[in-house]
């Protein structure tokens, strides 16, 4: 299908864009990568109004350490993120994620700012802000807040981004050299939305888990954090009885439903499949090596 | 009806200026108004990769930009790949392993094969499997397709290390 009658502005500025966004009488969309967003269109699930071109505003761009943490900007590429050194040795887990979102054209051309802000619960990058409990950068065109990736994804397709703000930013903590992390998901064809996946990232003492974060995503209407499971596993060695425990954790932790994929039961199944075999990949990080 | 808006960009290294609706998708304008045909439009969501096209050297779909986003850049189409002979090597090498059948999918497929070969080294099958994640074809079952990246990426190599630049 083709996408319905809009209107189109392109934006040399935050505050142009806001002041559009004010100025609009109808819906109004931020378009950046557009790779969610022109899809929707084009399946007629959304039929904005405006659409408000950001992608050729400079101050949204760039990758920069900024003391702890790691500030990507909202058009930082997928593709860019794959090849990037720093995010490479400072935000592994994202790095990581990066080879599963989508395919190399998408990757070309989508943005980090726009797959946080549309917030699909499929995505890759949501789970990853939450596992590493990002902070997410938002500008009303006169001042920026922040706020906890654990704050920010609310419901399906639905954050805490206030009608007008433009996702500006993304703070990444950096790495600590005591922390591992593994992602992977699984999907019916390489590249297409995960049935089920999940992003890990753990702190260790020697052999002893000192802290976890396990967030699951395609299993409900946000990235979900396994909460039970990660108190089943903090303060163990990840042997092979912790692991069973926080499998049977899972349950506690996730409600997902059926959809024409997969079954309930079914997903829930994968998710532990996914949990187990991802924890024994920690104690030993192997990042997947891959051409951006 | 919002009013048409002028774009100005280049297309197969040839500037053009067009007046389009700004709902129209980059694949649409190049087939409709350009009569550039060879980029063909499937899902319109970004997963079958018919409609691949370059944009400032980089693989992106052409149903998922708008026209109107892709004033002021240069994109180049399957015709224009084909034109300038830059990738007469993979084509032929996709004739002698028949790698197209009804032949829909092959210029997303050579696009994303092009995009590719030009990163440093050979990749490896697994490699090339995962490029074309993004490239439905319902004939060939993708062998001969692989075989074709593959061997077009081994004889490029070898090309290179017997004509240094």
């Amino acid at each position: 299908m083709k996408a319905g009658d809009v209107a189109y502005f392109r934006a040399q500025s935050v505050s142009d864009a806001v002041a559009a966004f004010r100025s609009c009488e109808g819906d109004a969309r931020y378009l950046a990568g557009g790779q969610s967003l022109l899809a929707a269109m084009n399946l007629r699930l959304l039929t904005p109004d405006l659409l408000i071109d950001i992608a050729h505003i400079d101050a949204l761009r760039g990758i920069e350490r900024r003391g702890g943490e790691i500030r990507i900007g909202a058009l930082t590429r997928h593709a860019e993120i794959l090849s990037s050194p720093i995010i490479a040795s400072h935000v592994p887990l994202l790095a990581a994620a990066a080879p599963w979102v989508a395919h190399p054209a998408i990757r070309n051309k989508g943005t980090i700012g726009g797959s946080i802000a549309f917030a699909d619960p499929a995505s890759e990058f949501p789970a990853v802000a939450l596992a590493l409990n990002a902070r997410i950068e938002l500008d009303n065109g006169d001042s920026v807040r922040f706020v906890e990736a654990q704050d920010f994804f609310l419901d399906l397709y639905e954050t805490a981004a206030e009608p007008g703000e433009i996702l500006s930013a993304v703070w990444f903590p950096v790495a600590t050299p005591d922390q591992r992390c593994t992602f992977d998901e699984l999907a019916r064809r390489r590249g297409d939305y995960a049935i089920v996946g999940v992003a890990i990232v753990a702190d260790f003492s020697g052999e002893i888990v000192d802290r976890i974060r396990i967030v699951f995503f395609s299993v409900g209407s946000t990235p979900v954090r396994a909460l039970r499971a990660e108190a089943a596993l903090t303060g163990t060695a990840l042997v092979d009885t912790d692991i069973e425990l926080a499998q049977q954790a899972l349950a506690g932790d996730l409600s997902p439903s059926d959809d024409v994929q997969v079954s309930a039961a079914t997903r829930m199944h994968l998710a532990s499949v996914l949990l187990r075999r991802q924890l024994g990949k920690l104690p030993v990080p192997t990042p997947k090596a891959v051409r951006a | 009806m919002t009013r048409p808006i002028a774009i100005m960009l280049t297309i197969n290294a040839e500037p053009v200026t067009a007046m389009v609706e700004s709902r129209l998708s980059l694949a649409d304008f190049l087939r409709h108004q350009l009569r550039l045909t060879g980029t063909h439009v499937g899902c319109e969501t970004g997963s079958c990769g018919a409609c691949l096209v370059m944009q400032d050297g980089r693989v992106i779909h052409g149903c998922l930009t708008l026209a109107v986003q892709a004033d002021g850049s240069a994109i180049q189409t399957i015709e224009g790949l084909s034109e300038s002979g830059a990738i007469a090597d993979l084509q032929a090498a996709f004739h002698e392993r028949n790698a197209l059948q009804c032949g829909f999918c092959t210029p997303g497929v050579l696009m994303t094969a092009q995009e590719l070969l030009q990163l440093e080294g050979v990749p490896s099958r697994e490699e090339i499997r995962d490029a074309l994640s993004g490239n439905y074809c319902r004939c060939t079952g993708y062998q001969a397709i692989v075989d074709s990246i593959e061997t077009t990426a081994q004889r490029r190599a070898v090309g290179e290390a017997e004509q240094p630049a």
